[in-house]
């Protein structure tokens, strides 16, 4: 989890190019029912919202940490959505090809000290 | 259960006309549809059992409790349908010439005059066809109001407790949307408010008593903090059964409200409805309402005022749901003013005694005395069972109840949002207690029995997202 980067919207993007959203997300979205994803091909600009999470609560917008174009989509995701309750930093939802980051990313220090 | 088409037979009827003694008029080529409508073919004795069937499945307040938060499912009583049925009312036609409507004119007038007593507000309309239409009708009146000031305010601030409606309405009427988050205890962060409020925001959207059933004692610091920028305060009269005949939205300084006529007002809800979502507000707003107004004229018959030009136009054909308004206004004569202040009290007595007797087994985040409503919390119980708000909402359907509200409001994890109003007994409030209570001992001793749950409807636990998300129509 060290190479991880954390955006203030509480999505999380690896070295290799995986997002996802962090196990705070997760825990505040309560159990996730449904999650739509972007296709793949389709290019996804920092900051703006690329997918939707739907949890027994709500319907909440992802953030992209990373633009770029989605070179990969979790399918796993359709059937068990749930895996992001159960492990946020392994479901990820896309991979993206980054053409660039959104500023302020933090580490998992500064993501930490944000939480609290 | 068949579906009314799976019943259909082609060729059966279920009226018999006499044959026709006119010519046949022939409509215009491109008049007529293609091919014939696929309607159900069925006898009266089929439609009859049809409809007959869905009543058996279908809970409302008349079948049992429904402590829905946030809703005010509360009776809605028989004689406000003996009023509405009365073929005066019934049988008028909306464009009838205001001199053969006065009696329509005068409910009309009269309703208005009470929700303005109630509310503490100059004026209103009873156009909105129910309360998220309310508020669109009133943002869009603020936003007519500044542009008419020739200020240019963009946005709009919701607290995180805040319905969902709010920000809807807010972004639909042009308004960008900044949330602000509650402090601990679940009131609104003055101090959070005091940054947020610039220039630029039209409008603070609150609900008093909030959606956690708190009366907000800093009301007026609030309406300080807003009115100083010049920025305007909207009530949302959701939670208004709390309150009226006791404290007035016009007086806590709020000068723009919607009321759901359907939740205070004991009109019907949901599927029985329509509903209906007034619009109070301040003279200063009052130019922007939407058209017609009815006026009592100096000779003491009732017509329609002369139109502002800085209206913001019809939002509903004719006045509104007319009906609705009728049954609101004989419920509001029958109680009257002491009636209308003892439901808020016996409202708010209700909540404290059923919220008094669940925290001593579920959780209930905010202490202290509440309103008409309180939350209570599941997150222990799923801690320590895996029984979640959502399993025990399920279990309580097999004890003859409807659920609470649940996994609202967003900022208390597993909420269940209990509303009980003022029009159940004690041992209804006992019994629904007692449910809860075996429910919850139950998830702890066998929590796969309580996943199971309801075991007694026709339908256990349907695919509430892929019926939302992917439908099979069938027809």
């Amino acid at each position: 989890m060290s190479n991880l980067k954390f955006s203030a919207t509480h999505e999380w993007v690896d070295g290799s190019g995986k997002v996802g959203v962090t196990d705070f997300a997760a825990h505040e979205m309560g159990d996730i029912v449904f999650v739509e994803l972007p296709n793949v091909g389709d290019k996804i600009t920092a900051g703006k919202p690329f997918a939707n999470i739907e949890s027994v609560k709500a319907v909440s917008e992802v953030f992209s940490p990373v633009s770029g174009k989605v070179i990969a989509v979790n399918d796993a995701l359709s059937d068990a959505p749930e895996l992001i309750n159960q492990d946020a930093f392994s479901a990820y939802l896309v991979e993206v090809e980054i053409t660039a980051y959104e500023d302020g990313l933090m580490d998992k220090a500064a993501y930490d000290e944000l939480k609290h | 259960m068949k579906l009314i088409f799976e019943k259909s037979i082609s060729g059966r009827t279920g009226f018999s006309l006499p044959a026709s003694d006119v010519a046949e008029y022939k409509l215009s080529d491109g008049a007529l549809r293609a091919a014939a409508a696929e309607l159900p073919e069925v006898s009266e004795l089929d439609l009859v059992r049809h409809y007959d069937a869905l009543a058996a499945r279908a809970y409302g307040v008349d079948s049992g409790f429904y402590p829905l938060g946030s809703c005010t499912m509360k009776y809605n009583p028989k004689l406000n349908e003996t009023v509405a049925a009365l073929a005066g009312f019934t049988e008028l036609h909306p464009l009838q010439e205001p001199s053969s409507a006065q009696g329509a004119l005068e409910a009309i007038y009269t309703l208005t005059e009470s929700l303005k007593e109630i509310t503490g507000m100059d004026d209103g309309t009873l156009q909105p066809a129910a309360g998220a239409h309310g508020e669109f009708t009133s943002l869009l009146m603020i936003g007519a109001y500044f542009k008419k000031k020739g200020e240019k305010r963009t946005k709009i601030i919701v607290p995180d407790s805040a319905h969902g409606t709010n920000p809807a309405s807010a972004a639909m009427a042009g308004f960008e949307i900044v949330n602000i988050p509650s402090d601990a205890n679940g009131y609104v962060d003055t101090e959070v408010l005091a940054n947020a409020m610039t220039e630029e925001v039209a409008a603070f959207m609150l609900t008093n008593p909030n959606t956690v059933g708190l009366f907000e004692k800093n009301i007026g610091k609030i309406s300080r903090i807003v009115h100083d920028k010049g920025g305007l305060l909207y009530y949302d009269g959701a939670n208004l059964n709390a309150v009226m005949g006791i404290v007035r939205p016009g007086d806590m300084g709020f000068d723009i409200m919607h009321i759901n006529l359907h939740k205070t007002f004991s009109t019907p809800h949901g599927g029985g409805g329509p509903g209906s979502g007034p619009v109070l507000c301040k003279k200063a707003l009052a130019p922007h309402l939407p058209y017609p107004l009815v006026e009592k004229k100096k000779d003491g018959r009732f017509g329609y005022r002369k139109t502002s030009l800085a209206s913001i136009g019809r939002v509903r054909a004719f006045q509104g749901n007319f009906l609705v308004e009728i049954r609101a206004l004989a419920y509001i004569i029958a109680l009257g003013r002491e009636g209308i202040r003892d439901a808020a009290e016996k409202a708010v007595l209700n909540a404290n005694y059923m919220k008094s007797l669940v925290s001593e087994f579920l959780t209930a985040p905010h202490k202290g005395a509440c309103m008409h409503e309180f939350v209570a919390s599941c997150e222990k119980l799923k801690e320590e069972t895996g029984v979640s708000a959502l399993d025990v909402a399920k279990a309580l359907i097999d004890h003859g109840m409807h659920p609470p509200t649940i996994y609202f409001p967003l900022i208390v994890h597993e909420a269940m949002m209990f509303e009980p109003t003022e029009t159940e007994s004690r041992e209804t409030i006992d019994e629904a207690v007692a449910a809860l209570k075996e429910i919850v001992a139950q998830a702890k001793t066998d929590p796969e029995s309580i996943k199971k749950s309801p075991l007694t409807t026709p339908v256990g636990r349907p695919d509430e997202v892929k019926a939302a998300r992917k439908p099979i129509l069938k027809i």
